[in-house]
């Protein structure tokens, strides 16, 4: 039997845990569990510059591996600072635990120094939370925090830790929990077999079927089971952003992304489809547009692992609880037996492929102007470019805005796990440390930002967290100097008004690079670009800081039309649906 | 349409403020919430009522069940159940509309449970309807204070809500 004070059974436990690094933030309640940290080698500890980057860098390492990404920060404002990061994760449903100091028992609710009642605060963003009670409890209570967080629908733990609770001269027995059991909690697996096979013959008869493969895809491991049946039926494929990379977009079937800023012809499909086979996603209101015109001729196959999202906005014809793999791999199984109706399926499809191939080419060279030798680049083009220079094999992470939406439109994934944003929450600051949490964990790959100068400055006090622990981002600086993505609405919808959008005084990123110990590379002309980028990636170690200046009058498009149907879209400033 | 939920909760600190919270959050409404401990110390039992159609329904219930602490539910409108809520209330009854008062109350099948010589406190129980009935009957002129449990139900016959 061993004896083990809860701060040392705090670090004993993510060892056993199988955790190799924590990101956090030292402070007066945290302190017993840093010592215990401090004494033991197999847990490693990035210490990041503010407590919402230890989050998200966190939730970047969760959203590469798919292993819930571990923080540790102090009671009060340690604790408040990650409020942004766990919302973030919550809202793209990432497996995450929050341990987080909290000031002695016998103080709690008498106001005391650094207090702030954080399970109230993060109650309605976090899947579930604990207060420690008594230090002996800290096995279980860890378990069940890392258990429920990378189980069913994923999702941030927050773990409130009284000090006391981890007082070194109180020590208990330690046994790491390899399995635990929570009686009100059973998330399903399999689905329902008759609704499975009601499915699939809705997938056989369908004349105008798309998949619509969301994030849940990516978190439950189904990219191979979706691309099998997508292939074997010939079915037309749309990733949400969450579900980019869930299928290759270099596949012919690929037809990108829908929504707001999605690609014309995933919007066009999915608004003329008379099948709508959902895995994994939530038809939030940046898909749908308005949902009372939304997909008029579609019924709906929806696979949730989580019961709530079926029917949540849009009614459900064939609702299948279970896990994505699981009921993909199921249906598979199941076309085996029907092998004379899979090979009859091109015909029966064809007249739809020709629909959305013209729907496809009408755009094609159309989306939009590269820019001329001597001219502002466009952001498009800069994102095409890096892609090239990456072989499109990149982690890329982003921040939020006009940016974001160009790196998901123009870089083209064919693996999951790879595009890192922030997507339901939209979490301006996300990129630099989320990128930061990928390159720590995969050291050989490339990781880009994609970033815009605005979000850049919410989070780049992490800069110095990089010269610590020696981590290098490609950083794409897309400089149009100002909130881009605000200023696009403003000219669409203000007259042009552009309310506290344009970003004066931006520091000189080569002198605050250099003050790091960083390059920088700045590029005003489109000629400048290739050379910038060989320079850049020459060496996936080193950091890179490129300030691309670009057309800073650029829209994203196409933009769906407020409250029209999914097809109803802006295609540039002067062409519309 | 009125929908009452019966809910097995853990009995956990936070627990409760869980279950409101998630009304409040998801713009859900509730129009009466009744908890108290079972027979069970590790559970309480639960009862909300509620109002929305359909598909506000079962997104409730199914939030509801999403919450780690809650270890069951049923909507008990759903088939055959038992509805009861107490009301305690507070009237005066001055001269002559003590008698009046007095056969309203036995007319109801309440009960006088406090009397001074200015005011009755009556208690009765029953359903939501009847409980309005009663108030509607003494008229708002002699009511002084109300005091309702909210409602708490079971499903008639052998079904029944437990682990």
């Amino acid at each position: 039997m061993e004896l083990l004070s809860g701060a040392d059974m705090i670090a004993r436990f993510l060892k056993d845990e199988g955790v190799e690094y924590i990101y956090g933030y030292p402070g007066g309640a945290a302190l017993h569990i840093y010592d215990a940290l401090f004494r033991q080698e197999a847990v490693k500890h990035i210490l990041v510059r503010h407590e919402q980057a230890a989050t998200h860098m966190a939730d970047g390492y969760a959203r590469a591996t798919g292993k819930p990404g571990v923080v540790l920060v102090t009671s009060g404002p340690g604790a408040t600072n990650a409020v942004t990061g766990i919302a973030t994760a919550y809202m793209d449903s990432i497996p995450m635990v929050v341990l987080c100091g909290q000031v002695a028992s016998h103080l709690i609710g008498e106001d005391a120094f650094q207090e702030t009642d954080i399970i109230g605060v993060t109650r309605p963003i976090v899947k579930h939370s604990f207060s420690i009670r008594h230090p002996s409890d800290i096995p279980t209570v860890l378990k069940k925090a890392f258990y429920i967080a990378a189980s069913g629908r994923p999702g941030p733990v927050v773990v409130d830790i009284p000090k006391d609770m981890t007082a070194p001269t109180e020590r208990y027995e330690y046994v790491y929990p390899k399995k635990v059991k929570i009686r009100s909690y059973n998330p399903a697996f399999r689905g329902h077999g008759g609704q499975i096979k009601k499915a699939i013959e809705l997938i056989l008869e369908a004349r105008r079927p798309v998949v619509f493969a969301g994030g849940g895809v990516i978190t439950g491991e189904a990219s191979d089971a979706l691309t099998d049946l997508a292939k074997r039926l010939g079915l037309p494929v749309i990733t949400s952003l969450m579900g980019i990379g869930a299928y290759p977009q270099n596949d012919r079937q690929c037809l990108g992304w829908p929504g707001m800023h999605g690609s014309f012809e995933a919007n066009q499909a999915m608004h003329h489809a008379d099948l709508i086979f959902c895995v994994g996603a939530r038809f939030d209101d940046r898909v749908t547009n308005n949902v009372a015109k939304f997909c008029p001729t579609a019924k709906i196959i929806h696979i949730d692992i989580d019961p709530s999202s079926i029917s949540k906005t849009v009614p459900t014809d064939v609702p299948i609880v279970g896990a994505a793999a699981s009921v993909l791999n199921e249906m598979l199984g199941l076309l085996g037996d029907r092998e004379k109706d899979v090979t009859t399926r091109e015909q029966q499809l064809a007249p739809w492929w020709e629909r959305i191939d013209a729907w496809r080419a009408s755009r094609a060279g159309r989306l939009y102007e590269p820019a001329a030798q001597g001219e502002l680049l466009k952001p498009q083009q800069v994102v095409e470019a890096v892609h090239r220079a990456t072989q499109g094999d990149a982690f890329v992470a982003t921040d939020v805005g006009q940016h974001q939406m160009f790196a998901a439109q123009y870089y083209k994934f064919n693996k999951p796990h790879r595009f890192i944003t922030s997507g339901g929450l939209g979490t301006m600051g996300f990129g630099l440390p989320a990128a930061m949490g990928v390159k720590l964990n995969f050291p050989e790959e490339q990781v880009v930002l994609f970033t815009g100068e605005s979000s850049f400055q919410m989070m780049m006090q992490e800069l110095s967290t990089c010269r610590q622990f020696g981590i290098a981002v490609k950083i794409v600086n897309l400089n149009n100097q100002s909130l881009g993505m605000v200023r696009q609405w403003q000219d669409l919808n203000y007259k042009a008004r552009h309310a506290q959008s344009y970003m004066e005084s931006l520091p000189d990123f080569h002198k605050l690079f250099e003050a790091y110990g960083f390059k920088a590379i700045t590029v005003t002309r489109a000629e400048e670009l290739e050379g910038a980028l060989d320079e850049a990636f020459r060496d996936t170690n080193e950091m890179v800081f490129l300030d691309i200046h670009v057309d800073p009058r650029e829209h994203v498009y196409p933009m769906q039309v407020p409250l029209g149907a999914m097809n109803d879209m802006l295609l540039s400033k002067t062409e519309r649906t | 349409m009125r929908h009452i939920i019966s809910i097995l909760l853990e009995n956990e600190p936070g627990a409760l403020s869980r279950v409101v919270g998630l009304f409040s959050q998801r713009n859900f409404n509730i129009e009466t919430l009744n908890v108290a401990p079972t027979e069970d110390a590790s559970l309480s039992r639960l009862t909300v009522t509620t109002n929305g159609d359909e598909r506000i329904i079962e997104q409730i219930t199914k939030h509801l069940n999403k919450l780690i602490d809650v270890v069951k539910l049923v909507d008990l409108t759903e088939g055959a159940h038992i509805e009861r809520e107490l009301m305690l209330v507070k009237l005066k009854a001055v001269a002559g509309a003590r008698e009046e008062i007095k056969r309203t109350v036995d007319i109801f099948r309440a009960q006088i449970v406090d009397v001074t010589p200015s005011a009755y406190t009556v208690q009765i129980t029953g359903d939501a309807s009847k409980l309005d009935g009663f108030l509607q009957a003494i008229g708002p002129a002699s009511v002084l204070e109300v005091v309702r449990s909210g409602v708490s139900g079971i499903s008639r016959g052998e079904k029944t809500l437990s682990l």
